[in-house]
């Protein structure tokens, strides 16, 4: 960790205005789950751990990681400025470290929190639905945020193809064809959720210690590999 | 004392060859890298900034590969070419953070002796984003110096500096050569090398075309043979005096154009005697212009010398 580039990035991801502005997602999370909770009726229990899974797991939470991620680093090396950190007397795996650190730190204020009040809101502090929902929240953001740290260091598109790799493969291949879901941060995520709350009220296409292993395996990889991409990162490419 | 060292170096990228075997010895004092857009200047200071590996050769500081070397920066202050920085710090806020990326244990004041250095003290605290060009190219010299280096990289610094900023910036420079540390810096215009650097490079499509002090580049520059196109009042009277003088070695009576293009071999008695023989003729001059006097065909005789 490198406070001044945490400082630096923190800065550059998380200005008031952009915050402001990437708050909206989590917002949208509570405001629908403020809403479902109002109707009269309510919903069964685990028609609301569906809406989290989807709407929480699914959506709000690869959203702003991918925001998140590919800011943490992506912006710089896109407009040139990582020149002044590369320029420095710094192991590269500080400067990826710290990057990271960061990225987490905005998943988790704009996500892995709001996720859990949702759950909150939605089904109360009842059956580990809550803690299942924070726990699953926070290892999808640890997971998700090196591999778009690691997008960000490798593309010039990191956004672009980030967001295919959500909304393409994990939401659509990942709905119609089965076998996709084994290979999916958000399923790898639930797996761990669906192991803290009550038996039946998460469902995940893969078992723990496959989901599990596969998010280290994926988190560790994609630090590993950004680190090695930024040793070599190529700045000649601007003319 | 650094000196940068390139040794039989070349980088291409895929099948464009971007510097073509290169050596040189970059040692203390001003040194310019002249040399026309796109002559692989840049991808030449990338290499030794450790920005870009050499496809072959190498590029040592002191001795150390500057190549995936994190080391190296200790020694090396870098002012890259882009303009991108931190744009929502204040200039200060730019100048501590790089010195407490050097790890200075008293960044502020390192940053405030830096900002000093650039005179840059009176516009320290706004926003680099409200920055005119030359202020942000000063600021980016305040992040370069402000760990003392004894390397400075310096990628056009010139480029859209008005005449005082640039003044106070070649004075600045000079003042780091005479300091002892080794000052490279690129350019596409002679003048400004000219004015200050003691020593020059010169690179043209990817080779090194020429080396030594400017005196030697600037004969180099000024001795080739020149060629003009001139119109007058009459064209073959106007040849007929000129061949007969030293300075020509060829004319051609272009009679479509009614011009003649003519050939000089020496550059300053050629320009003296042009008028003065027209005006011993009755001759009327209307354009005397250097055919080939494009820094891009200056060049290109260098390489050929």
């Amino acid at each position: 960790m490198n406070r001044t580039i945490a400082r630096l990035t923190m800065r550059g991801l998380l200005s008031p205005r952009r915050l402001l502005l990437l708050s909206l997602i989590p917002l949208v999370l509570l405001a629908v789950a403020g809403l479902l909770r109002g109707l009269a009726s309510g919903l069964a229990i685990d028609e609301s751990t569906t809406v989290l899974a989807t709407l929480g797991i699914g959506t709000v939470l690869p959203l702003v990681a991918l925001i998140c991620g590919t800011g943490a680093i992506a912006t710089e090396i896109d407009d040139g400025s990582v020149v002044y950190l590369l320029a420095k007397p710094i192991g590269r795996p500080t400067i990826i470290l710290t990057k990271y650190v960061v990225a987490v730190f905005g998943a988790v204020l704009l996500a892995v929190i709001p996720i859990t009040l949702a759950a909150l809101i939605l089904v109360g502090a009842d059956k580990g639905v809550v803690l299942a929902f924070a726990v699953s929240a926070l290892v999808g953001a640890l997971g998700y945020s090196a591999l778009f740290l690691l997008l960000g260091v490798v593309t010039r598109h990191a956004v672009v193809v980030g967001l295919l790799y959500v909304l393409i493969w994990e939401s659509f291949v990942g709905g119609a064809v089965p076998g996709a879901q084994a290979l999916s941060v958000q399923q790898w995520s639930l797996s761990v959720g669906e192991k803290v709350a009550d038996d039946g009220l998460i469902s995940a296409a893969v078992s723990l210690p496959v989901g599990a292993s596969l998010l280290t395996a994926v988190a560790l990889f994609g630090l590993y590999f950004a680190v090695q991409r930024l040793r070599s990162l190529t700045l000649a490419g601007e003319q | 004392m650094t000196t940068i060292s390139v040794d039989r170096v070349s980088r291409w990228f895929g099948n464009v060859v971007a510097v073509n075997d290169v050596t040189m010895t970059i040692g203390p004092g001003v040194t310019g890298l002249l040399g026309p857009n796109g002559a692989g200047k840049s991808t030449l200071l990338h290499m030794m900034g450790g920005f870009l590996a050499p496809s072959t050769g190498t590029v040592t500081l002191d001795g150390a590969a500057t190549w995936r070397n994190e080391d190296i920066y200790n020694h090396i202050g870098l002012v890259p070419e882009r303009e991108a920085m931190y744009d929502f710090l204040t200039g200060r806020e730019f100048v501590v953070a790089n010195a407490e990326l050097f790890g200075l244990p008293n960044a502020g004041f390192a940053a405030q002796t830096a900002i000093d250095t650039v005179q840059m003290e009176y516009a320290a605290d706004r926003k680099i984003a409200t920055y005119s060009k030359g202020m942000r190219q000063r600021v980016k010299m305040a992040s370069a110096l402000v760990h003392n280096p004894s390397v400075l990289l310096l990628d056009e610094p010139f480029n859209g500096m008005d005449p005082r900023q640039r003044m106070h910036l070649m004075d600045l420079l000079r003042k780091m050569g005479a300091e002892g540390r080794t000052v490279l810096f690129s350019s596409h215009i002679l003048e400004e090398v000219e004015q200050l650097a003691h020593h020059i490079e010169v690179m043209v499509a990817g080779r090194h075309a020429a080396s030594g002090d400017y005196r030697q580049i600037r004969r180099l520059m000024v001795d080739r043979p020149h060629r003009y196109t001139v119109r007058s009042g009459d064209n073959r009277a106007l040849a007929s005096a000129l061949i007969a003088d030293d300075s020509t070695a060829g004319i051609e009576l272009d009679l479509r154009d009614g011009v003649l293009h003519i050939q000089a071999i020496d550059f300053v008695g050629f320009t003296r005697r042009l008028p003065q023989v027209a005006r011993e003729r009755g001759i009327r001059l209307y354009e005397v212009s250097p055919t080939d006097e494009s820094l891009e065909s200056v060049f290109t005789y260098l390489v050929g010398a």
